[in-house]
């Protein structure tokens, strides 16, 4: 995820470094007004702090190892302003002092990791926590969900931005200065590891944390739960939120391999009709069948007829895989990076409630 | 824990490290890498007597030479260039090969190699039995990645190797970093060991208080307790930090100690840096 100097072109570093350039501007004003002196101390400590659980091994379902960035983490405690600026200085002094990461690409690897991932995780924490209690196994789910997608997101960044690189630079033969993949290769090949192991270590991380602060130190997690209700679930606290939260996760899996398979299924969703199911037979018969068997107009409705051409091209029939546009392809790629979250998760949850199963027998 | 579980746990060969082990074999490896550097940077070598505002200017400098260059000649020649420099600051050539060399051969190497197959151009080889055509185009593409990773991580490499880190912190005020992050750098920077100390300690004691293997789910809830416990102890370090440095009349502003000063041999060599750096775009932007 660390992207090293070399893979992208000085010109691709500059873009990114200009498009950090204004969000680190507001964090500072933000983060200043917020802390006044405390600044300093603050943000030094809570970098630090990010410096080294990058540098943990966490233990994943099925065995394996892998490192967290902790962008979820950072953002709950913090705030996505407080967060993008602790994982920035974090990874300028990785960059610098521990050659983790390029000095020219370390725009970039902001822009992905420490803007973009606060940011997500951010948005995907508040509004799956929602005004749920601190103490509620909701935000463990929230929290493990916010730190998948923000990883999830931000590599998919990091693909596009490498993914770009032989298209814009090459030399005169062709040969491809940079990063030598196309987006079709680098985006596979990227959020495959990413689905996968550094998610994992991202929801790992994300959930116990959240669910351990809300045992020991729940005050830790009130700065991004404004509006939570009032606490008195005890019980909830005592017994743990990672565990009250299995099924929930189990729930949020099963969804996330739902949503997208739902989008590619067969039929058509009410309201989404194109002209050319006015004139099928078929067609015609799913609509009034789901229309309370009131017949469709005989003709496509003119209105349709006009709008239905300004944006056709993008998403035709949902049918990613079978396309030759580019840019269904990508979207392709989002479709089944979510079914193979989904089920990667679901099937690890499984692993290991066989295997606990299996130990306690 | 029961016996038989106790018995299976008895380590009769190698067994594979826990992932506590791993985790407290990383957080002594950056210590020690970091004191490394620390040490190299004050033996009397070349770029060790260079001010540092020069040594962050030049080296960028050439590291934006390197990431600019369109000829493997050009990134070649600059490597060559590290090289030299690394044999004139006394930098063991086994400490390249090892912190850099070899792990960006292994990572980017590994990356690069199925380009040889995936970039279209003008075939130069099949490969026996699988018959895939290996193109000129794919080939250069992988030599572009592969030399322009090993030379911008050489100089990145240097110039931590042979500049103490206050002073590199320090340096960076030449390319406008605010004071204050420069002093928010300089105390992250110290705080990651006494931090890395604090994490190597809980992983160790719990190490040392553990029989047999942990389960999963008991491993996962022990590293989410882990980051947990590091978090809250860094908000409370963090007071305290903040109570030591009002008591000693911090009221938000932050000042440096200026020191460097510019000597001769210091404006030779930027004018070296931009020679090189200079020549090495002029002669990539003429072929």
């Amino acid at each position: 995820m660390h992207i090293p100097d070399g893979y992208l072109s000085p010109s691709t570093c500059a873009a990114l470094y200009a498009a950090s350039a204004p969000f680190w501007y507001v964090a500072f004003r933000k983060i200043t007004r917020l802390l006044s002196t405390r600044l300093v101390p603050l943000l030094s400590v809570f970098a630090a702090f990010s410096f080294v659980i990058m540098m943990f091994n966490l233990p994943l379902p099925g065995g394996t190892t892998g490192h967290a960035v902790g962008m979820a983490v950072s953002t709950i405690v913090l705030g996505p302003w407080g967060s993008i600026l602790a994982i920035s200085v974090a990874l300028l002094i990785q960059a610098l002092f521990f050659g983790d990461g390029g000095i020219t690409a370390f725009g970039a690897n902001c822009f992905n990791m420490a803007i973009v991932g606060s940011l997500v995780a951010y948005v995907a924490y508040r509004m799956i926590a929602g005004r749920a209690a601190i103490s509620s196994p909701r935000r463990v789910v929230a929290a493990a969900v916010a730190g998948y997608l923000a990883i999830n997101v931000a590599a998919l960044l990091t693909a596009i931005e490498f993914g770009i690189q032989p298209m814009l630079f090459h030399d005169v033969s062709g040969a491809p200065l940079y990063a030598p993949y196309p987006l079709n290769i680098a985006i596979p090949a990227m959020m495959l590891g990413h689905v996968t192991i550094a998610g994992l270590a991202e929801l790992v991380v994300s959930g116990g944390v959240v669910a351990y602060l809300q045992r020991s130190e729940p005050g830790l997690l009130k700065i991004t739960a404004p509006g939570a209700v009032g606490e008195g679930d005890a019980e909830v606290v005592q017994r743990g939120g990672w565990r009250v939260a299995r099924p929930l996760l189990i729930l949020v899996a099963v969804m996330m391999i739902l949503s997208p398979l739902g989008l590619v299924a067969a039929g058509t969703a009410w309201g989404e009709w194109s002209p050319e199911d006015f004139g099928n037979a078929q067609a015609r018969q799913e609509i009034q069948a789901g229309s309370g068997n009131v017949a469709p107009p005989a003709a496509v409705p003119p209105g349709l007829a006009q709008v239905a051409g300004v944006w056709n091209a993008v998403l035709p029939d949902y049918d990613p895989f079978q396309s030759g546009d580019v840019n269904i392809q990508r979207i392709g790629y989002v479709i089944s990076a979510l079914v193979g979250g989904g089920l990667i998760l679901l099937s690890f949850l499984l692993i290991g409630w066989v295997a606990g199963r299996m130990g306690r027998g | 824990m029961t016996m038989g579980e106790i018995r299976r746990a008895a380590p009769t060969r190698r067994r594979r490290k826990s992932f506590v082990e791993r985790t407290i074999i990383g957080l002594a490896e950056a210590m020690e890498q970091s004191l490394y550097a620390e040490e190299l940077a004050h033996t009397d070598g070349l770029l060790q007597k260079i001010d540092p505002r020069v040594k962050v200017v030049g080296m960028l400098a050439l590291l934006v030479a390197a990431a600019l260059s369109h000829t493997i000649g050009v990134i070649l020649g600059l490597f060559a260039g590290a090289l030299l420099l690394a044999r004139l600051s006394q930098v063991p050539l086994r400490t390249l090969v090892g912190r850099i060399w070899v792990p960006v051969l292994l990572f980017t190497g590994v990356l690069a190699l199925p380009a040889i197959f995936t970039t279209p151009g003008q075939p130069i080889a099949h490969l026996p039995l699988l018959g895939w055509a290996i193109t000129a185009q794919g080939v250069s593409g992988a030599t572009y990645l592969i030399t322009r990773v090993e030379t911008a991580a050489t100089f990145s490499l240097l110039l931590i190797l042979c500049t103490p880190w206050t002073h590199v912190l320090k340096a960076l005020r030449v390319l406008q970093v605010p004071v204050v992050g420069v002093v928010i750098l300089g105390m992250t920077y110290r705080y990651i060991f006494l931090m890395l100390q604090i994490a190597r300690d809980m992983f160790e004691s719990r190490q040392s208080r553990m029989v047999g293997r942990l389960t999963g789910p008991d491993q996962r809830r022990l590293a989410g307790a882990s980051v947990g416990v590091l978090l809250s102890k860094s908000f409370t370090l963090s007071n305290d930090i903040y109570m030591a440095m009002q008591s000693r009349g911090f009221r938000g502003e932050v000042y440096t100690l200026d020191e460097f000063v510019m000597r001769r041999s210091d404006w030779l060599a930027l004018a070296g840096f931009a020679l090189v750096a200079g020549a090495a775009v002029i002669v990539d932007f003429r072929f």
